[in-house]
């Protein structure tokens, strides 16, 4: 497995924390943390010690963004590295998962 | 009953066979009462003319004596001849025999026959065309076939990668006008280290271009194990081949030995296009002139000499170029491809140019004759260059990636350099499950260039092709269930370089992802040394 994920609470929200890389093999562990937490009106995916995504990482993340809407939950990103929220925005994906300001200055 | 039918001219020998074979057969009488005899008429029997014209059946006794094949017909009890005619074309005879009745035939059986031959007539004649386009549809499949054949084994014959030299880069272009061609070019490397360079052209094109191609080659890299001077090649190359080269074919071909180490290079022509050299934004070219090789016994090639400097751009080119027409009927010329050389940032970025001018050039004209491009460019420093391959397993994507991140270190913003990185690891993964079909034993590879201007990374496989240019993906599109969610490679490879190359070379299919250094102007010198 590429990715562990660990489900946590921080300053009130439901956060994701994500370790290692988002690719094909990242599939099954990011659908069933996501299931734990569907029933949240709001869901924070961290990307802080995430150091590789790939186009089928995208793929996985469009697919939990398209079951969190159907769910009504909303999601959040932070953690991200300038390169990695530069593809979220040339994919849009920016435009329905807010990204947390000014990351790098974060951690 | 007996039909023999005549053939179409090129049916005509299989048949003489078959009824030859016939004819050796001892015929037995079946229960029936029926045999079946082959009668052979002969492309210049006047048996042909005189049925052409008759009005209908005619009987044995009527017929010309001086027709060998009347001879054979009586031999066979041939009683009745008639012609099957269509179109005042006589497309076939029915022969018969003796009636059962051993009665003459009567004025009624002329009538029906007769009139059954003007039914059968045209229906003969179709089945025979059919017949025919189908032979032509088949052969014509066959040669296509072979066609194929020979361009991958013309493939062959060229370099399928071309070598790193030491801070030098090749690249070439190389398309037949035909399937094949009679173009070539090579880089031998020579015992004593240094490497020849050879380029050259077939007079005509197509298949018999590429069979003097296939000889001149040979014969080119055979006496580049015994002699290195490039007018001794050309000389002996040319006794060599006088002897097979057909009356009316000739090579124009050049020759560059070039020391790597210091770029002491020598040459000789035998009739080939002057290549050019750029060397600090001025283009010359490099004189040198002689006799094409296959026309003169005795030729001799002077020897001349240069110097090709650090950050020097050569053009070896041949006249499929050069003397390609527009619709207006212009040609390409010199002076186009002298200001391709001028503007060039590199090889690559040369044969690219030149490929794209010449096609925006000659659009709505075919192309005239086999195109080849060669380009040899000294980096201005050494080390410029580096190639390394993979196996084709899933996860050494990330290992191209790596490698290619710690050669670069330093070469480009860390931005850029990300970006990149992220492009060259989609490349790979797309050579490695799309390209290599997931095959170990083929590798992936890449090489990795900087020059000062920009800084390439080159993908090959062995895939089939340039790859299918897919939707492109919406997210939109994709969250309403309307688009898979996959598809994202293309579009991030397109949207984080600055250019994407695609290319097929021989039996390789490369992918060149471009980052420009020096146009990012939103990037200030201290962003660049953010870590």
């Amino acid at each position: 497995m590429s990715v562990t994920t660990q489900v946590l609470e921080r300053d009130g929200e439901l956060v994701i924390a994500l370790t290692g890389r988002i690719d094909r093999e990242a599939a099954a562990e990011l659908d069933s943390a996501y299931g734990a937490v569907r029933t949240h009106a709001a869901v924070g995916l961290d990307f802080t010690a995430v150091d590789y995504i790939n186009s089928t990482g995208i793929a996985l993340i469009v697919g939990v963004l398209a079951r969190a809407r159907a769910d009504g939950v909303r999601l959040r990103a932070s953690g991200l590295t300038p390169h990695y929220r530069h593809i979220f925005e040339i994919t849009r994906l920016s435009d329905f998962i807010e990204i947390a300001p000014s990351d790098t200055q974060q951690s | 009953m007996i039909e023999q039918s005549v053939s179409p001219r090129q049916r005509r020998a299989a048949e003489r066979r078959e009824a030859r074979a016939a004819r050796h057969q001892r015929i037995e009488p079946t229960a029936s009462r029926t045999e079946r005899i082959e009668v052979e008429i002969d492309e210049g029997d006047p048996l042909l003319v005189y049925l052409r014209a008759a009005p209908g059946p005619v009987e044995i006794g009527a017929l010309p004596d001086y027709s060998p094949a009347v001879g054979r017909m009586r031999e066979q009890g041939v009683r009745i001849v008639v012609p099957l005619v269509t179109s005042s074309e006589l497309v076939g005879v029915l022969a018969l025999g003796e009636r059962l009745s051993e009665r003459p035939y009567s004025r009624n059986d002329h009538r029906l026959l007769d009139s059954l031959a003007r039914y059968a007539a045209p229906a003969l004649r179709l089945g025979q065309l059919m017949r025919a386009q189908e032979q032509q549809a088949r052969e014509r499949e066959r040669i296509e076939q072979e066609l194929h054949i020979a361009q991958l084994i013309q493939q062959q014959f060229l370099p399928a990668a071309l070598p790193e030299l030491g801070g030098w880069h090749v690249a070439a272009f190389y398309r037949p006008a035909r399937t094949v061609g009679g173009d070539f070019y090579d880089l031998i490397e020579l015992a004593d280290g240094r490497v020849m360079v050879v380029a050259g052209d077939v007079t005509d094109k197509g298949v018999p271009a590429a069979l003097v191609m296939a000889s001149t080659h040979a014969l080119l890299r055979s006496t580049a194990g015994v002699e290195t001077a490039p007018g001794s090649v050309l000389r002996r190359v040319n006794e060599l081949l006088i002897p097979q080269i057909p009356a009316g074919m000739f090579v124009t071909c050049l020759v560059l030995v070039i020391d790597t180490e210091t770029g002491r290079t020598q040459y000789a022509n035998a009739g080939h296009n002057l290549p050019y050299l750029r060397r600090d934004g001025a283009v010359v070219q490099l004189e040198a002139r002689g006799m094409p090789l296959g026309l003169l016994p005795g030729s001799t090639y002077d020897e001349h000499e240069t110097v090709i400097e650090l950050g020097d751009l050569v053009l070896l080119y041949s006249d499929g170029i050069t003397e390609q027409h527009d619709t207006e009927g212009a040609m390409f010329g010199f002076e186009r491809t002298a200001a391709l050389v001028s503007e060039a940032r590199s090889g690559d970025d040369l044969v690219d140019r030149a490929v794209d001018a010449l096609a925006r050039f000659a659009v709505g004209v075919e192309q005239e004759d086999d195109i080849t491009l060669v380009t040899l460019h000294r980096g201005r420093s050494r080390g410029d260059v580096v190639a390394f391959e993979l196996p084709s397993e899933t996860g050494n994507e990330r290992e191209a990636m790596q490698r290619v991140r710690e050669l670069l270190d330093g070469a480009l913003p860390p931005e850029l350099l990300d970006a990149l990185c992220t492009a060259v690891s989609e490349t790979v993964m797309n050579a490695i499950e799309h390209g290599n079909r997931g095959e170990p034993s083929l590798a992936v590879r890449i090489v990795v260039r900087r020059t000062v201007e920009e800084v390439s990374v080159e993908v090959a496989d062995f895939g089939r092709g340039l790859q299918q240019r897919t939707e492109l993906p919406d997210l939109e599109r994709k969250l309403a269930g309307l688009q898979t969610p996959r598809g994202w490679g293309l579009f991030l490879i397109e949207q984080l370089v600055d250019r994407v190359v695609e290319r097929v070379d021989g039996e390789r299919h490369i992918v060149r992802l471009v980052m420009r250094v020096d146009e990012h102007p939103d990037i200030t010198p201290t962003e660049r040394t953010t870590p």
